[in-house]
């Protein structure tokens, strides 16, 4: 069973002061790939901020660019990955380990993929 | 509907038997979605059958064999389903009715669906109410609830949790939150039972489901402090009630109603639930139940004891209903001007709960404030008579029961 995991902060609470602490996060984000390598389907990836977003939206004359992110929720999407495991359970076990949960505001969301597209058919 | 004389004889066979079928068919044909509904279908053909011609022999065996009907028509009925129906000729695996329905009932109360859609759940697959049963119980709409199941359903299915009981890591965890569902299981059919429109009794499927925990996960001494205090409580039972349905205060109860066999069966759970020396609040809550249970009058209870564990409760639950009871019981052992002062803390949070005021008034009174008593006493008045269904809303959110109120 797949799941796209998304890592979400909230940068009004996030705190900027201590470089030092946030390296050895870092640190500690890049062993928590390694160590889960084995459930790991896809590293995924972590994205540029939010300031760089550009949305396409539908528009009533066709699609619409704008500038910025496609809502306004508080709550921005950083990165994500795909686990691969055998059930929900498993998937939470890993991602409570997120080394970054530590962080105020910051939120994973588990989503399962669609895998079996014989439903649509 | 009226209730028919067999009912209670058959809500006891579909609580034991519908969550290990559920079980069994979900693992049988990888589709919990499928086999819950199949059951559900069974115990409205069971009810209905039943209650005509009486239970079969083996009710067990009816159950299953239509449980399983159901489900292969459903598997018949769906494309999607077809595929799944391909896992069904691997064997089940053999393992019996208790792991079953433990590990079902962990599914139903896992932290990832609703917690609004747990309670629902678990009645409906654990416990083997059906929709119109649970609607009513709770007084909500039937497609809302419906609605509700459905959709907790189909994410069991589609975000694949599993069945299964949690490993040791995680069992104390998640076990509080299958508790916490048998707990508000329990309170709900405590507050409801005086209307006998009721064909299951909630109160007495809870007290039965704690006890089932508990045995499965001896080593859990919560699980034995839950099944402690709903056993307790739900052995006085026949005394909260006059012959007219209204509702007798635990202080007028006449205590040779109580069934004094289940009092103690409730005593030698909480012993068993001391012996892991880690308490938790349902531990606490079960000890003072059974100090009110087995005090010889209200005036002969040991208040200074209740005051104490109320204390100690506070610290792991300081909700303002537990705090209110703290009130209550350190006004007991004589000291109503902080007890008073405890409870002026909480007006904030409980202004709109009857219970608040009546205990206010109470208090003015041994302080000879009559008028301010009075005062709170109209207030306590207005909130009760004046909104029945506010009264019921608001024991509903305060889910404690409290030792003064019934």
């Amino acid at each position: 069973m797949k799941y796209v995991l998304m890592f979400t902060s909230r940068p009004d609470l996030a705190d900027s002061s201590d470089p030092e602490a946030a390296q050895a996060l870092y640190k500690r984000v890049y062993e928590w790939f390694g160590e889960n390598a084995a459930v790991i389907a896809d590293g995924g990836a972590e994205l540029l901020g939010v300031e760089t977003a550009t949305t396409v939206k539908h528009g009533d004359g066709g699609p619409v660019v704008v500038d910025g992110p496609f809502n306004e929720a508080k709550e921005i999407v950083g990165g994500f990955t795909v686990l691969d495991v055998a059930d929900m359970d498993q998937a939470i076990a890993v991602t409570r380990t997120w080394p970054m949960l530590e962080l105020p505001g910051v939120a994973v969301e588990i989503r399962p993929m669609v895998e079996d597209y014989s439903q649509f058919e | 509907m009226t209730p028919a004389p067999t009912d209670g004889l058959l809500a006891q066979v579909l609580r034991e038997e519908a969550g290990p079928l559920v079980a069994r068919l979900s693992r049988r044909f990888g589709d919990f979605d499928l086999a819950e509904e199949a059951v559900q279908s069974a115990v409205v053909e069971a009810l209905t059958a039943w209650r005509r011609s009486g239970a079969p022999d083996n009710p067990a065996a009816w159950l299953q064999v239509a449980a399983q009907r159901n489900a292969l028509d459903g598997v018949r009925r769906s494309s999607r389903q077809r595929a799944l129906a391909a896992r069904a000729a691997v064997p089940a695996e053999a393992s019996d009715g208790t792991d079953d329905r433990l590990a079902l009932l962990f599914a139903c109360c896992h932290p990832a669906l609703a917690p609004e859609a747990r309670l629902a759940l678990t009645l409906r697959a654990v416990v083997g109410l059906t929709t119109p049963q649970i609607a009513r119980a709770f007084l909500v709409n039937e497609s809302t609830l419906a609605q509700r199941i459905v959709r907790a359903k189909r994410k069991v299915t589609d975000a694949a949790i599993s069945l299964a009981v949690p490993p040791a890591d995680q069992l104390a965890e998640r076990l509080a939150d299958v508790l916490a569902v048998v707990y508000v299981m329990f309170n709900e059919g405590f507050v409801s039972s005086s209307g006998a429109t009721q064909d299951r009794d909630l109160a007495a499927d809870a007290v039965w489901l704690a006890g089932v925990v508990a045995t499965a996960v001896p080593d859990e001494p919560e699980a034995w402090g839950l099944a402690a205090l709903l056993t307790i409580q739900h052995a006085r039972a026949a005394a909260r009630f006059d012959p007219h349905g209204g509702l007798v205060l635990l202080r007028h109860q006449d205590r040779s109603l109580w069934d004094h066999a289940a009092i103690a069966e409730g005593e030698r759970m909480l012993e068993r639930a001391y012996r892991s020396h880690r308490t938790g609040r349902f531990q606490l809550q079960g000890a003072i139940a059974a100090l009110h249970a087995t005090a010889p009058s209200w005036e002969q209870t040991d208040w200074l004891q209740i005051a104490l564990l109320y204390d100690e409760l506070a610290r792991h639950d300081p909700s303002p209903v537990v705090r209110l009871n703290q009130a209550v019981a350190h006004a007991q052992v004589g000291d109503p001007v902080d007890a008073l002062r405890r409870l002026e803390g909480l007006g904030a949070d409980l202004s709109g709960y009857h219970l608040f005021h009546a205990v206010r008034a109470e208090l003015l009174t041994t302080l000879g404030r009559h008028d301010e008593a009075r005062e709170a006493n109209r207030t306590a008045l207005g909130l009760t008579s004046n909104d029945a269904e506010r009264r019921l809303l608001t024991t509903r959110l305060h889910r404690h029961p409290l030792q003064d109120g019934s």
